[in-house]
């Protein structure tokens, strides 16, 4: 390896297998992790007469259709059956399930990085576009499809292309209120929800290595909005901090000869990026979304853009956005009036997101219905010890088990039609958390803000005299 | 899977940039095994009126038998449900044109046979123009990389490798049978080189 290298380069070289003459790569799969949804492949390699090849490195989760209520009795029987053929996929291939009663269950790409199953330097694969969350620790993690995952499953190996290299830098002091899902949703407001297509984007500068582990997953989880199947982060102290300990990560000597490989993972100082991207933390608001693609983006105190004024092909889009979202252009977006809210998710559903949202929440009432589900089995109960149940529960919200919940309706959390749903998830697209339901992407903080005053609310001022 | 080279049907128009994951298939039907088809989800909710009835203004309302469909900017964005492709499949489409494309979805089409064709921003606007009428005979070729709708003949993008596999029909798993030792070499030196990657196997 050349002194030139990205961290991808990095990362790609060490797992590559085998490379053919039209560029592809035969990648080496360290992680695979599977869900209810991944019954389409799990079928297809039944067909194929093939088994899996390295269960060891295979970990079942129910989280897509895990019901957030009511489990010992599950009322509709197609959620019944996703669930059992998951249970019965895992049983038959001798792959670890983390199942709906496990004391460790979760949604998969949160409880990958609790249980110690993410690490540094792995290529991490799961049928789920948010996969690229787990690049927060310097892994190769990419989501991929039923076929792709059937390969997996038969292979321990995966075909794909070498993505371009994008570096998004961001230095500064993040503002009050401010978060790592702010900066996701201002970057991708900037390039357009494909303007990483095609990319691996990694994220440094001075900003991103203030985050905490659970900020670094948020922003590399959203890295798909923008097109990207690929966000990571170099490892540093933080990422070794938060490895320490955990059930699956290597221990004693095992860890010393992990954390020798794990420093040489960071990009070269020579090395040239074909996108380079700059940002400044301080000039990034809390910001939300107004339309029905993550690009459509505002600061909280800007106006609803107007068509008229917007680029051809962006006008179109902006229109039938705004048709469907009930909202007029040109008017300030704080103030819309919300029917209920949603905080959860495997963008925004870990303790210190939950933290955030009680700080703002605490002795206040929520003006609109909502509901609380935490990323993991592991996050409610830490915040049941912390109180933080009791926050939202006085406040009027559901607090509620893990899953995917109200982020993808699966499991019939869903938002009903015509409804608005401040929400802390990753996807405001139509019918998303329901058919015609109106989703308004926005930070953990923002939604409790957005819940306490029944709109689409500036969180700042309400932080005003709490303790950070 | 079936390969094929040249594929000759009906083009039409779905004038709308970022037409994601979610509105080509809800995820509410994704439970659904396979073998029922899922021809009916496709774009289910853009197809219908609250009651489920078919809005005959729509596009593909109109002719359901459209094999080629020419659409706006990052088609098939959003998750990684290869639902969606199913869903275009098992409605009898082989081929997308658009100006760019959700990597994950691109990926999941090539598995499935399903061509995503890509084009400029320009030829993609004129596309959608000639077609604005009324959806026309077309042929797409994967040899020449080009696409003919009446007089109109618009080269398109796709990667190499992936038009070998449509042509041959190739699936990838056989293809990497013929990599087994290569793999079985790098497993061995992966786990010596790097033994915590295998998890902890005290759980």
């Amino acid at each position: 390896m050349s002194a030139h290298a990205t961290l991808l380069d990095k990362l790609w070289s060490a797992h590559e297998v085998y490379r053919a003459e039209d560029g592809a790569s035969l990648l080496w799969v360290d992680r695979h992790l599977v869900h209810e949804g991944s019954h389409h492949a799990f079928a297809k390699l039944k067909a194929r007469g093939f088994g899996v090849a390295n269960p060891e490195l295979t970990f079942a989760v129910v989280d897509h259709y895990a019901p957030t209520r009511g489990r010992d009795a599950i009322a509709d029987p197609n959620i019944a059956r996703m669930i059992n053929t998951l249970e019965q996929n895992a049983a038959q291939h001798g792959i670890q399930l983390f199942g709906l009663n496990d004391p460790n269950q979760g949604i998969v790409h949160v409880i990958g990085p609790e249980q110690g199953l993410t690490l540094p330097g792995l290529l991490i694969n799961c049928g789920d576009s948010h996969t690229s969350t787990h690049g927060a620790f310097g892994a190769l993690a990419f989501g991929i499809g039923a076929t792709e995952v059937a390969h997996v499953l038969a292979t321990q190996t995966i075909w794909q292309k070498k993505p371009k290299a994008m570096r998004i830098k961001v230095d500064g002091i993040l503002g009050p209120a401010v978060t790592a899902k702010d900066i996701a949703l201002n970057w991708i407001a900037w390039l357009g929800s494909d303007g990483a297509r095609g990319h691996a984007v990694e994220y440094s500068g001075s900003t991103i290595r203030d985050l905490s582990m659970e900020a670094r997953m948020t922003l590399c989880n959203l890295s798909i909005e923008g097109g990207a199947r690929f966000g990571m982060i170099a490892p540093d102290e933080t990422t070794f901090e938060y490895i320490k300990g955990r059930p699956f990560a290597p221990q004693g000597a095992a860890l010393d000869r992990a954390m020798q490989s794990w420093g040489d993972l960071k990009t070269d100082g020579e090395a040239v990026f074909d996108h380079d991207v700059a940002i400044d933390a301080a000039k990034i608001a809390p910001t939300v979304t107004w339309g029905t693609s993550p690009d459509q983006a505002i600061p909280i105190n800007g106006s609803i853009p107007n068509p008229d004024f917007l680029k051809a092909g962006r006008a179109d889009a902006a229109r039938a956005a705004l048709d469907y979202m009930g909202l007029a252009p040109g008017r300030p977006i704080a103030g819309t009036p919300i029917d209920q809210v949603f905080l959860g998710s495997c963008t925004n559903a870990r303790i210190e997101d939950l933290r955030v949202a009680a700080q703002v929440l605490s002795g206040q009432t929520a003006k609109v219905p909502g509901m609380v589900s935490p990323g993991s089995a592991l996050v409610k109960q830490q915040a049941e010890q912390e109180g933080l149940d009791q926050i939202f529960v006085s406040a009027g919200l559901d607090w509620v088990a893990s899953g995917c919940s109200m982020c993808v309706g699966m499991n019939g959390d869903l938002v009903g039609a015509g409804k608005r749903c401040a929400s802390s998830t990753n996807r405001n697209f139509r019918g998303r958390q329901g058919r015609g339901a109106r989703t308004h992407l926005m930070s953990p903080a923002m939604v409790a803000a957005a819940a306490i005053t029944g709109t689409i609310a500036d969180v700042r001022p309400l932080l005003k005299g709490r303790a950070a | 899977m079936e390969g094929w080279r040249i594929h000759t049907g009906t083009a039409l128009a779905l004038p709308f940039d970022n037409l994601d994951t979610d509105q080509l298939i809800p995820a509410r039907f994704m439970s659904q095994p396979r073998d029922a088809g899922y021809d009916d989800f496709l774009l289910y909710d853009m197809r219908r009126d609250a009651h489920g009835n078919l809005d005959p203004g729509f596009p593909l309302n109109c002719d359901s038998q459209a094999s080629i469909l020419v659409v706006g900017r990052n088609f098939g964005s959003g998750s990684s449900r290869e639902a969606a492709v199913y869903a275009l499949v098992d409605a009898g489409v082989r081929a997308v044109i658009a100006p760019s494309f959700g990597d994950i979805f691109a990926s999941n089409a090539v598995n499935n046979g399903l061509l995503p064709a890509r084009v400029s921003d320009a030829d993609g606007a004129a596309l959608l123009m000639a077609l604005s009428g009324k959806p026309e005979s077309a042929s797409v070729d994967l040899e020449t990389g080009r696409l003919m709708i009446g007089t109109m003949s618009i080269q398109f993008a796709l990667d190499g490798a992936w038009r070998i596999k449509l042509i041959n029909g190739w699936d990838d798993i056989d293809l990497t049978q013929r990599h087994q030792s290569d793999i079985q070499t790098f497993s061995k030196t992966r786990r010596h080189n790097a033994p915590w990657v295998w998890p902890h196997e005290t759980h």
